[in-house]
């Protein structure tokens, strides 16, 4: 029998990047809040100081601070023909767990989508032609403009100290910055990173031959900087152990450096660690949440009821809650009825990889998000006329560690794996490596989608999610197109060995690819093709918020946690100065 | 949680003597501090002791390989990585060291695995590893397999027996997954060994492999440095400081 604890205002269920944004958020109005997070606790004086952080083999290699398989996992199926197989040690995505969330162990790349990128529907019928997208393929417009989003970008990236070079301020393009970007109401918090030799390559070659590259956005702070909360960053050190890493110096992004050391202290906010949440429970009416259930480590459950259940638990985990608590109609790709589990993306990538002779790198020197970039590829920047795909990608080089484990594979093509003629180049690899890569969109298809396993069970005999996914011809064009791009730029780098790679024939889930998994609750203007309006609140359930990358109808060519946090942000505004006032549908449907 | 106190106010001192006293063989990991559900409210939570340094482990002998075992696990690493004028062999860097402690420990285990049935043993490998052995029992599995096949081909000699070419021509076979291993495939297996010997090799040093930091020494990898602020501007030049360890270096702890 659960036991049920005095009643909240608001219920959250995940305390990641979304989590401790939104708590900050609605404490700040006066609500008593708390979060339940299934992971520890975690912060960076005990979990990530320098004198245990660089350890590649415990948190690069055995994957110390992220999701468990044996706690959870996700299952895996090509097509709706197909058994589906769990993934029983993670490859292709590796998801968080515990305080922070994925917002530890992130890179920081901090990007805004393109203004097409919110109303792609539209946008590619009025340019290509209504009939110019494959039949099966199912993009849809956002239900917002980036305009509408543009402040909660500009919030987020202030929150989280990002540093950058404006490309647009108020419509005037700015020297050295992207181009293409949507208008920003300023610059950067904190100007760019320092570049490393490959990087400044890549940024030297790529203008001279007519793009247009800048310094990619990175939640790695390139200056000392206290955000708008108060709350102080240190300078990046360039350490090299960013991703899969937390950061030790304060200066990576992340609810441990940018938020917590405020939210922890509000009497109206607390969070409880170890504890994860079973389901969503509803009133009789099906229409009203009262609360969530959860369970902590001695196994007794808990019902703490709430007049706000915040869905915060990320993407994927946000689609399994909803399904696990009857939140919304499953999604059925039959007869395309059904909003939860629809639309599920991901990211694709075609790249480059790049061998030198003579050089030294030494790429050790590294930050998570350190990197130059090109846009000229991405979104509808190019006409698609002609070319028999839709779709693009941000180009890049980057420099983001020079893990030993990691890169005792790099390789000329053909090259030993081992013996003594691995080891006569390994140093050389080692010092002359490096790529072109393409973060590459994928559109949403009527066959791919998220519902529950018929079969495998989490611990406590709960179905796990599982995945319909395959790529689609579409994406593998596009990659194809990339890796051609990105070869080119290589070989005027002056590569010795450019080895294009574009997305193999189906989705392989044990190279790691990137944990940006998109849609499955996405939101929309039509409650018959999203599950949640405008302000991420759900159709169905109208005290039930679903916050995350759960919410996009297809993936861009960008990682996607600054459109994630600027959502967050939005719908903690629109909690705060509508659903308080008048709680019901904030949208009428 | 091999004998490392889950209380939360062990204080960092005892830590430290106890990780100092058995680090020079190896470790590993597991979450040190209590693991119970907790309410927090109202400060950020901090104690003397809440770090998760590595776990120490026993220093000698081997923990979870026979001598059998161990003995072609060594013949196995030292071809992988032969030693030669650029440095040491896998063997000689405590990479089978590095592989017994693994097997012994929550890796070895699968602790961290999804390992719930059913089990589909024919799965397309595009699916990620299917098997319902641990890794450790797939060492074990596979050496008898390997052990079986050099005696069938190569005169009755198990691996660690024979010469050094023709390990070579077995481990290149098993590279391509030619023989036949009952119970789990040779090619699978060799790319597990091949992983943690490159693991060991490359892994800080408290964990049992890269003795002396040979591996880091061979790559010109500076280890657990933390701060290149001084030296991105000059990032091409040569970085002459030399590799340290999450313990430290050698020189730091004279006597040791
Ligand atoms: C290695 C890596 C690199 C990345 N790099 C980048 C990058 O450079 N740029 C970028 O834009 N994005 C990047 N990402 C993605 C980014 O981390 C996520 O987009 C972001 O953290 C999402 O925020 P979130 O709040 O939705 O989820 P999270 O931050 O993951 O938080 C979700 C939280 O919910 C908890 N939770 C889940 N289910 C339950 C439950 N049932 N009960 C209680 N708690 C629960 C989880 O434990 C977790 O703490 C990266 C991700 C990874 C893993
Ligand atoms: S590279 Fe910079 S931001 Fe990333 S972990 Fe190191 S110091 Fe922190």
């Amino acid at each position: 029998m659960a036991r049920r604890l005095p009643k909240k205002d608001v219920v959250i269920i995940g305390l990641g990047w979304t989590g401790s944004l939104l708590a900050h958020e609605l404490t700040d109005a006066g609500l008593e809040v708390v979060a339940i997070e299934r992971g520890p606790w975690r912060d960076t004086s005990t979990d990530f100081s320098p004198t245990q952080d660089p350890d590649e083999l415990r948190y690069g290699v055995r994957l110390d601070l992220f999701l468990r398989p044996a706690q959870e996992t996700f299952t895996l199926r090509h097509n709706t023909g197909q058994n589906a197989l769990p993934i029983r040690w993670p490859g292709a995505f590796i998801v968080g767990n515990g305080v922070g969330g994925a917002g530890v162990h992130w890179n920081g790349h901090t990007w805004r989508f393109l203004e097409s990128d919110f109303v792609l529907k539209s946008h590619l019928s009025q340019r290509y032609g209504a009939g110019a997208m494959p039949e099966d393929m199912q993009v849809e417009d956002w239900g917002i403009t980036y305009n509408d989003l543009e402040p909660y970008y500009d919030k987020f990236e202030y929150i989280s100290g990002t540093s950058g070079r404006a490309g647009n301020i108020k419509g005037q393009l700015q020297p050295g910055g992207n181009p293409f970007e949507g208008p920003r109401s300023r610059g950067y918090p904190l100007p760019p990173l320092k570049d490393t030799a490959p990087t400044a390559l890549f940024a030297k070659t790529a203008n001279e031959m007519g793009y247009h590259a800048f310094p990619r956005p990175a939640g790695n702070a390139s200056e000392a900087y206290v955000n708008p909360l108060g709350i102080a960053m240190g300078p990046c050190t360039y350490c090299g152990f960013c991703e899969r890493f937390g950061c030790g110096n304060y200066s990576k992004a992340s609810p441990q450096a940018n938020v917590l050391p405020v939210l922890m202290r509000k009497s109206n906010f607390s969070v409880r660690t170890e504890s994860e949440v079973l389901h969503i429970n509803k009133d009789a009416s099906g229409t009203r949440a009262t609360g969530v259930t959860f369970v902590d480590t001695s196994g007794q459950e808990w019902e703490q009821p709430a007049d706000i259940v915040l869905v915060c638990a990320y993407g994927l985990h946000n689609v399994r809650m909803m399904l696990l608590s009857g939140i919304g109609t499953p999604y059925d790709p039959k007869t395309g009825e059904g909003t939860v589990g629809r639309n599920y993306a991901y990211q694709s990538a075609g790249a480059a990889g790049l061998l030198f002779e003579g050089k030294r790198f030494n790429p050790f020197v590294g930050a998570g998000s350190l990197g130059q970039c090109i846009d000229d590829f991405n979104g509808d920047n190019f006409d698609h006329t002609g070319l028999g795909f839709f779709g693009g990608a941000s180009i890049t080089t980057s420099n983001y560690h020079g893990r030993p484990i990691a890169s005792s594979a790099n390789r000329a093509p053909g090259a030993p794996a081992w013996g003594s003629a691995w080891k006569k180049q390994v140093s050389s690899t080692y010092q002359n490596s490096s790529a072109v890569a393409g973060q590459g969109s994928v559109y949403s298809y009527r066959d791919k989608y998220l519902d529950l396993d018929p079969v495998y069970k989490d611990r406590y005999g709960r179905p796990l999610l599982r995945m319909t996914f395959d790529w689609h011809e579409n994406e593998k064009k596009m990659t194809r197109f990339i890796a051609q791009k990105c070869a080119e730029i290589g070989k005027a780098m002056g590569a010795k060995h450019v080895t294009p790679r574009s997305i193999p024939d189906h989705f392989n889930v044990v190279p790691y690819q990137s944990t940006h998994n998109t849609g499955g609750a996405i939101m929309g203007s039509d409650p018959k093709r999203s599950a949640v309006n405008r302000y991420l609140q759900s159709w169905d359930v109208h005290n039930v918020f679903v916050v995350g990358a759960s919410a996009f109808p297809q993936n861009a060519g960008y990682n996607p946690t600054g459109t994630v946090g600027a959502l967050a942000l939005m719908a903690a505004d629109a909690i705060r100065n509508e659903y308080l006032k008048n709680p019901g549908p904030l949208v009428q449907a | 949680m091999a004998g490392l106190p889950n209380d939360p106010l062990i204080s960092r001192r005892t830590l430290l003597a106890s990780t100092a006293a058995a680090a020079l063989v190896g470790a590993t990991f597991g979450s040190a501090r209590g693991v119970k559900a907790r309410m927090l409210s109202g400060e950020v939570p901090w104690a003397p002791g809440m770090a998760t340094p590595p776990e120490p482990l026993v220093p000698n002998g081997w923990l979870y390989f026979t001598p059998e075992e161990s003995r072609a696990v060594e013949a196995i690493v030292e071809r992988l990585i032969p030693g030669d004028d650029l440095g040491p062999s896998g063997k000689d860097a405590g990479c089978a060291v590095f592989i017994d402690r693994q097997m012994a420990g929550p890796y070895g285990g699968a602790e961290r695995l999804y390992m719930r049935p059913p089990f589909v043993n024919n799965a397309s490998p595009l699916f990620g590893p299917q098997s319902q052995l641990t890794p450790a029992q797939q060492y074990r599995v596979a050496l008898k397999a390997l052990d079986a096949y050099c005696k069938a081909n190569h005169g009755g000699k198990g691996f660690a027996n024979l010469p050094g070419e023709d390990r070579d021509k077995v481990l290149a076979a098993m590279e391509k997954g030619e023989p036949n291993f009952e119970g789990f495939g040779s090619r699978p297996f060799f790319n597990l060994v091949l992983q943690n010997t490159m693991e060991g090799f490359f892994a800080d040093p408290i964990y049992g492999g890269n003795r002396d930091m040979a591996g880091w020494k061979l790559i010109g990898f500076p280890g657990a440095r933390y701060d290149y602020r001084d030296f991105i501007d000059t990032v091409t030049e040569p970085y002459t400081l030399p590799p340290v360890s999450l313990m430290g270096r050698a020189g730091w702890t004279p006597g040791r």
